[in-house]
């Protein structure tokens, strides 16, 4: 057993002597394991090929690493040397979650097959093996004692179940040499970015929603074990290295990328994670309510368009590109001291009601500059088409380049120019933050009229949030021109079906975590991968995007990424150390004040 | 306490002249005088709404007054809150208004924040100035914690504070703009008396700095000790003003708090019913009375 927490421990969900489970467990989880090395099915017709025996593929090995994890758990669990480190938080908690992960991708596979190919039939002995395997790792892991005592003596299955899936907080970890912590810092980047090129290089829906399934459990798995905080506390201790790492991993992408379109996947993610970052300026740190924000971005593409030497531009110039990033951004700074002016002096739903209703006035806007029902500027619904690729000193973005002994394709060069305006708004949004004028933005966001009493003109740091904003997503625009070849009135609404638009923004930033750096680029990761690999719920998409911001409201309403004072409002009670309200000063005013 | 006098000096720093606010139809504050004195420490009580806080928001320019003006140190003051606090008067609020997902230090930073300079390019490029000002504005934080004490708890939220602590940290963000005049609304409302005294000597050490202070109080024993000059507020008018002994014993005072007596003094068989009937409510009403006044 491993000693780090000294709470008792809870109540297991089935009654199974713990010694016992502890057995089945690693028993289950080796059957389950073993089962991924037989054939699943007869056919090649079900996707990733299940039938070769003796070496796993596709959903198989998704099964496989699931099950390697929860045995790796489980052994730790028994005290192994060595593999202590892996559960300095619970211990059982992420076992269980780990188990219920292997059965969920295997139960998925098979269930998979049997739609997919007409009937259970079609399955050979592998699925099944590696199907009862994960089961009975699932049942047993569920008859090992909780990490945290349950304070209550009546309990129904449902409360030890939840009660059974939660784990105290790692105690701090001791300090390791430096190069060490990098090298984990360094570690921890590689194996994100190899899970991340994996989740986008799924070749069909059913790899990815098993990714999906295994990931969701092995990442809560890890959580629960305190992985997750002790590697966020060595990032939040070496901050820079820990950009440089993000930095190159970032870089690295596209080198892991065969296929065109996933690059494309990946500078798309690239540019709606930038722009939700310059979002988060206005929302995360000012408090600004920005409901039409992609308009911002509208004409930073739009000023890119026309100044790009088009031939469908109204404006028959030719700008170089760093001019053409500046006209971008000086036109969505323009525009943004414009909107911005009238609109910010109104406060809360106002603001957002009024941003909301500029967003769309962009739109038509664009839509009517046609020639008939206004000047010819943008070419009305059409848009401006046949945007040319970027050229920079010989280099033409459009074509292939062999560098280092890879092919880098068109949307590997784009994604590539999109990571330095990205990580130019990393630096902004971060040197802005910690700064006076960050700390002025915060204030306002806390309380405007505390803030102006402090002495901050609330209103010219609201508009500066606002105009800088606005100048980041122009940045992004500039570049999101190019990328689609073409930029039309439709791409900027408040909500449709393809991610950078105001909702959706709005939603990456509010997922990710407020005020956080990384929270709006790992949400806008997930909300703009998710519906591109998911094609066939296309028309479920908003309502299903419904679901989940009601869901994570309800179970995470700090984002997936919580910033350290967000975490401590919405969780305040879960805190050590924090102080009762205080009940006896109320009630001691009352005497103090007697004779007033 | 109250053995320390002005040492008239007299030179002004807040002048009210004739200020009155209307919402309205209804005057909350009219025509209200007022001078505050370097080294002063002035008390301003009265009944509930009897229109102190109104007249400190329109000190501080959260409003406009309908009438009259507020000068500091001789120039007149301009209707926005922001300009106040940069013109030398920093305030609190009667109800805590601290940045409540803050830090400690941070709160008091943001209170720096007129007396810093440094803009967004600066932050953005990291200009050589940006770091000497950050640390300096630190430095001069943690001073100010240390002066009330918070130094320790530099890293908590401010909603983590116990409520004493975030009455003085209030304080302590208010004099990080260097203020000539602190104006304290209630200051020590929700305080167990060992914390009132605790404030009252904060109080007289920020005096002793050289910042003049106005504070609105409705403990009594609190504001007789403390303050050189009590001035009394009734519906929206001053009563009268001068010195704690003064407007203890002034009967409009008294009358304003607790009401006039009948016309004619009452006989002695309604005294004994008056008594009895008292004694009778006594043992219900106490406590929902309190509480009520200290609201």
């Amino acid at each position: 057993m491993t000693t780090n927490h000294t709470t008792t421990p809870g109540p297991a969900v089935l009654p199974i002597p713990a010694a016992a489970a502890r057995i089945g467990t690693v028993a289950g989880s080796v059957v389950a394991l073993a089962g991924t090395f037989l054939a699943w099915t007869w056919t090649d017709e079900f996707p990733g090929d299940l039938t070769v025996t003796g070496y796993p593929g596709g959903l198989q090995v998704l099964t496989l690493i699931a099950a390697a994890l929860t045995l790796l758990l489980t052994l730790s669990g028994y005290g192994i040397r060595g593999l202590g480190w892996l559960t300095p938080g619970g211990t059982n908690s992420p076992v269980r979650l780990l188990a219920l992960g292997t059965l969920g991708t295997t139960g998925y596979t098979i269930g998979a097959i049997a739609y997919d190919l007409g009937g259970a039939v079609n399955l050979e002995p592998g699925a099944w093996v590696s199907g009862i395997g994960a089961l009975i790792a699932t049942v047993a892991a569920l008859g090992l004692p909780g990490d945290q005592p349950l304070d209550r003596t009546e309990t129904t299955a449902w409360q030890r179940f939840r009660n059974s899936l939660g784990a105290p907080q790692a105690p701090r970890a001791k300090a390791l040499p430096s190069w060490a912590e990098i090298l984990i810092i360094v570690a921890a980047f590689g194996i994100g970015l190899y899970v991340f090129a994996y989740g986008i290089d799924t070749d069909y829906t059913e790899l990815f929603i098993g990714f999906l399934i295994t990931v969701g459990f092995a990442f809560t798995a890890l959580h629960r074990a305190g992985l997750v905080s002790r590697l966020t506390a060595l990032t939040a201790k070496h901050r820079n290295i820990t950009l440089t790492a993000a930095l190159v991993a970032a870089v690295c992408f596209p080198f892991t990328q065969q296929k065109e379109e996933y690059a494309l996947i990946g500078a798309n993610i690239l540019i709606f994670g930038t722009v939700a970052l310059g979002l988060n300026v206005v929302v995360g740190l000012a408090g600004l309510l920005d409901l039409g924000y992609v308009a911002f971005l509208g004409v930073g593409a739009y000023a890119a368009a026309l100044v790009s030497g088009s031939t469908m531009s109204a404006i028959g110039v030719e700008f170089p590109f760093w001019a053409a990033v500046l006209t971008g951004a000086g036109a969505s700074l323009v525009f943004g001291v414009l909107i911005g002016a009238p609109t910010l002096r109104l406060r809360g739903d106002y603001l957002a009601i009024v941003t909301l209703g500029f967003g769309e006035i962009f739109r038509l806007t664009v839509n009517n500059l046609n020639g008939n029902s206004g000047p010819d500027l943008t070419n009305g619904s059409q848009g401006i088409p046949s945007i040319p690729d970027l050229n920079f000193f010989g280099f033409d973005f459009g074509l292939k380049h062999n560098i280092l002994g890879f092919d880098l394709g068109r949307s590997a060069n784009y994604y590539l120019l999109m990571l330095v305006f990205t990580a130019v708004v990393v630096l902004v949004f971060r040197r802005s933050g910690e700064s006076r004028i960050g700390r002025a933005w915060v204030a306002i966001r806390e309380d405007e009229t505390a803030a102006t009493a402090m002495g901050i003109n609330a209103f010219r740091l609201k508009l500066l949030a606002f105009a800088l904003g606005a100048t980041l997503a122009g940045l992004a625009g500039t570049v999101q021109a190019h990328v689609n070849y073409t930029v039309t009135p439709e791409q900027y609404q408040f909500a449709g079906s393809v991610p950078p638009n105001s909702a959706f923004l709005l939603a990456a930033v509010i997922l990710g975590g407020m005020g956080t750096l990384s929270g709006p680029l790992v949400g806008a990761a997930l909300l703009y991968l998710i519906p591109a690999k998911l094609q066939f719920m296309q028309d479920y998409q908003l309502f299903l995007f419904g679901i989940a911001l009601i869901l994570l409201m309800r179970l995470r309403p700090e984002g997936l990424v919580a910033d350290r004072r967000k975490q401590l409002e919405f969780h305040e009670n879960d805190q050590p150390g924090v102080p009762e309200p205080r009940q006896s000063e109320e009630t001691g005013t009352g005497i103090a004040k007697a004779g007033a | 306490m109250t053995t320390m006098t002005t040492t008239k000096t007299a030179t002004t720093v807040l002048d009210a002249n004739g200020v009155t606010m209307r919402f309205g139809g209804l005057t909350a504050v009219r025509n209200v005088d007022l001078t505050v004195n370097t080294g002063e420490i002035v008390g301003l009580i009265g009944p509930n709404g009897a229109g102190k806080t109104t007249f400190f928001n329109c000190l501080t320019g959260l409003y406009v007054p309908t009438e009259g003006k507020v000068s500091y140190k001789g120039t007149v003051l301009p209707p926005k809150p922001h300009l106040v606090t940069q013109a030398g008067i920093a305030r609190t609020f009667q109800n805590i208004r601290l940045f409540a997902n803050m830090t400690v230090l941070e709160n008091v930073l943001v209170g720096r924040h007129t007396r810093t300079k440094e803009g967004l390019w600066s932050a953005l490029l990291r200009l050589p100035g940006f770091t000497k000002a950050e640390n300096a504005s630190r430095e001069r934080a943690m001073e100010l914690l240390d002066f009330i004490g918070l130094a320790d708890k530099a890293d908590h939220l401010a909603r983590n504070l116990p409520y004493g602590d975030q009455r003085k940290l209030e304080i302590a963000r208010a004099l990080a703009s260097d203020p000539g005049l602190l104006l304290l609304d209630e200051p020590t409302a929700g305080m167990n008396p060992q914390e009132t005294r605790v404030t009252e000597e904060l109080i007289f050490a920020i005096r002793d700095q050289g910042i003049a202070v106005l504070v609105i109080e409705h403990d009594m024993r609190f504001i007789f000790n403390l303050c050189d000059r009590v001035a009394c507020l009734v519906q929206g008018e001053k009563l009268v003003e001068g010195t704690a002994t003064e407007v203890q014993s002034d009967e409009r005072v008294v009358a304003a708090y607790l009401g006039t007596p009948f016309e004619g003094a009452p006989g002695a068989e309604e005294a004994v019913e008056v008594e009895a009937a008292e004694a009778d409510a006594a043992k219900t009403a106490t406590t929902s009375t309190e509480e009520e006044d200290t609201r």
